[in-house]
């Protein structure tokens, strides 16, 4: 078995009585692509803005590589090296998509003190960037201001942006949502690229894209987990079909 | 900085070349009041660090500028001149202190929270000033012999000296002018203007952006302080009144009559309001209607500030102006 890198233990969220995710506990490796479906309202959006530290949990404990960071600040874990994207596109609509990137890529190497210094003159942070925009399938629209592209390349930016901060965890709420068929056939084989080196979790509707590239499936309906299992496991199995895939195609959210 | 710009045609160095020589023509008056609105732009541009760069609408800066000035006075003694030395790098770090102590505080809120609490605070410490005997009450206090710098017993800068004044003035000037742009360049720099893009993002990067915040509102207040030392040798006295909302208020203004974000919008500001301000209150004691309708056409007009009129004006003459982003 991979290394564990991040879990939750029991997590719950509740708004007012209102319970967006109960009880939760789910692993994730590095080497694995861990899953996330349900029907909306399910609460996955909501259990990665509490592994990511948008929302602080109601109850219960995530561990990352053994450390209980239920307390942690947003910044404080992605410093640590949990990445996250965003389902609706987060970006810095006014730079390019060079400097989105190579402003995340500053986020590791600070260098705040240094007000001396050009920004854009660090070589590893320029690398990180480039590297980032040519894994998101960018590298042509490198100097375009990011206002001005497509919605699906906002979505690859939104990509592009986590991995310039070289995460160990990438947490991705609905990659694909938004995306051209072409676009989500790079995106799903980036996926696979990234897989070996990164414990991944993501949230997608797209069920031909999960399906592809889950190593682990879990299924979540109202705040609670369904069934978690290896895709065939999912694929087969009775609740699963009867609590979500029996209902036709999700919606959007 | 992040957006990709075209070369323009660079003023400075004549805008420069005009204020060093500007004392060799002008009269004791028109010296005076350009060194007020060298003053007054390093003040703005320190606001706009805040305001244009990282997105923090300050309604208390006067405050910084206030306890700066108040502390030349309260530093130097009675009947001999301060030491510069001494008296110019406390001031800018009064300013600086009590913009970190403000900051612990104000920084925690957003949007119109921010506005209103940093009113607050500044007003708190304008009755600190107003009602208690610390700098004179509500009359202020004199400064009666301004700082001069001193090497053993060679006196090197007499501020008491108008023509001295001036250049002191021009050089802290182009120094806070060249200093702003140095610190927008770097990447502190960077970060604020991610911050004032899109914070929730630049946390979720991993930037504190709370620090990163305090670091701006820190430097914009030993700035504010630099100018609030500045005024207070122009005209040796102090009253609560330059810590007052009115003066937050003015130089919030001027950010924004020149254009926010752009320094040289702020300066431009500063030359504008206070020159405005001789001329109307010259005109009639209604001035402030006067200067209300020029702020309300500014706005409405030209929403990048008085800084964009060059750009605007190119684009009329050479019609429609539009280019492909």
């Amino acid at each position: 078995m991979a290394d564990l890198v991040l879990s939750a233990r029991g997590m719950s969220r509740r708004f007012g009585g209102l319970y967006a995710n109960k009880d939760v506990s789910l692993d994730m490796h590095k080497g694995m692509l861990h899953a996330v479906l349900g029907p909306n309202g399910a609460g996955k959006s909501t259990l990665i803005n509490l592994l990511s530290g948008d929302l602080p949990p109601s109850a219960g404990q995530i561990l990352y590589r053994g450390e209980d960071i239920s307390g942690w600040s947003p910044d404080r874990r992605s410093r640590a090296g949990i990445g996250r994207s965003y389902q609706r596109t987060n970006i810095f609509p006014g730079f390019t998509v060079f400097e989105n990137c190579r402003l995340a890529a500053q986020s590791r190497k600070p260098r705040a003190l240094r007000i001396f210094s050009k920004a854009v003159a660090y070589d590893d942070l320029r690398d990180a960037a480039d590297r980032a925009i040519e894994q998101a399938g960018l590298a042509e629209r490198r100097d375009v201001v990011a206002a001005t592209l497509s919605h699906g390349e906002q979505r690859q930016l939104e990509i592009a942006m986590v991995l310039a901060t070289s995460p160990s965890v990438l947490l991705l709420d609905e990659p694909l949502a938004g995306m051209g068929p072409e676009e989500s056939q790079s995106m799903v084989a980036l996926l696979k690229k990234l897989t070996p080196d990164h414990a991944i979790l993501l949230v997608e509707h797209d069920m031909d894209a999960v399906f592809a590239v889950a190593d682990v499936i879990t299924v979540m309906v109202t705040g609670q987990v369904l069934e978690s299992g290896p895709p065939d496991q999912i694929r087969d199995s009775i609740a699963v079909q009867e609590a979500y895939l029996g209902e036709g195609e999700p919606d959007d959210e | 900085m992040p957006l990709p710009r075209k070369k323009t045609r660079n003023y400075l160095p004549l805008v420069l070349l005009v204020l060093a020589l500007f004392p060799l023509f002008g009269s004791g008056y028109y010296n005076e009041l350009i060194a007020k609105i060298m003053i007054m732009a390093i003040f703005a541009m320190s606001l706009d660090l805040l305001v244009g760069y990282t997105g923090l609408v300050s309604f208390g800066h006067a405050a910084f500028f206030g306890v700066a000035a108040y502390s030349v006075v309260l530093l130097s003694p009675k009947y001999d001149p301060g030491s510069l030395w001494l008296v110019l790098p406390a001031a800018i770090l009064t300013g600086a202190a009590v913009a970190f102590v403000v900051g612990l505080f104000v920084l925690r809120t957003k949007g119109i929270y921010f506005i209103m609490v940093t009113l607050a605070f500044a007003q708190m410490i304008y009755f600190v000033f107003h009602d208690t005997p610390l700098g004179g009450g509500s009359d202020g206090a004199f400064l009666n012999v301004k700082p001069e710098l001193r090497i053993g017993e060679k006196v090197l800068i007499d501020l008491n000296e108008p023509m001295q004044f001036y250049y002191i003035v021009l050089v802290f000037l182009v120094a806070a002018y060249v200093f702003l742009r140095v610190l927008l360049r770097s990447p502190l720099g960077h970060a604020l203007a991610g911050i004032r893009s899109n914070e929730h993002r630049m946390q979720s990067l991993g930037f504190p952006v709370f620090l990163y915040k305090l670091a701006g509102f820190v430097t914009a207040g030993g700035l504010a302080g630099l100018a609030g030392f500045l005024s207070a040798c122009q005209y040796g006295f102090v009253t609560p009144e330059i810590l007052s909302w009115h003066q937050s208020g003015n130089v919030l203004l001027m950010v924004i009559l020149g254009g926010m974000g752009t320094l040289n919008g702020a300066a431009i500001g500063a030359f504008a309001f206070v020159v405005l301000q001789e001329v109307f209150s010259a005109l009639t004691k209604h001035w402030q209607l006067l200067m209300g309708a020029v702020i309300v056409t500014v706005v409405m007009v030209l929403p990048g500030g008085l800084s964009s009129l060059p750009r605007r004006l190119k684009g009329l003459l050479i019609g429609g102006g539009n280019r492909n982003g």
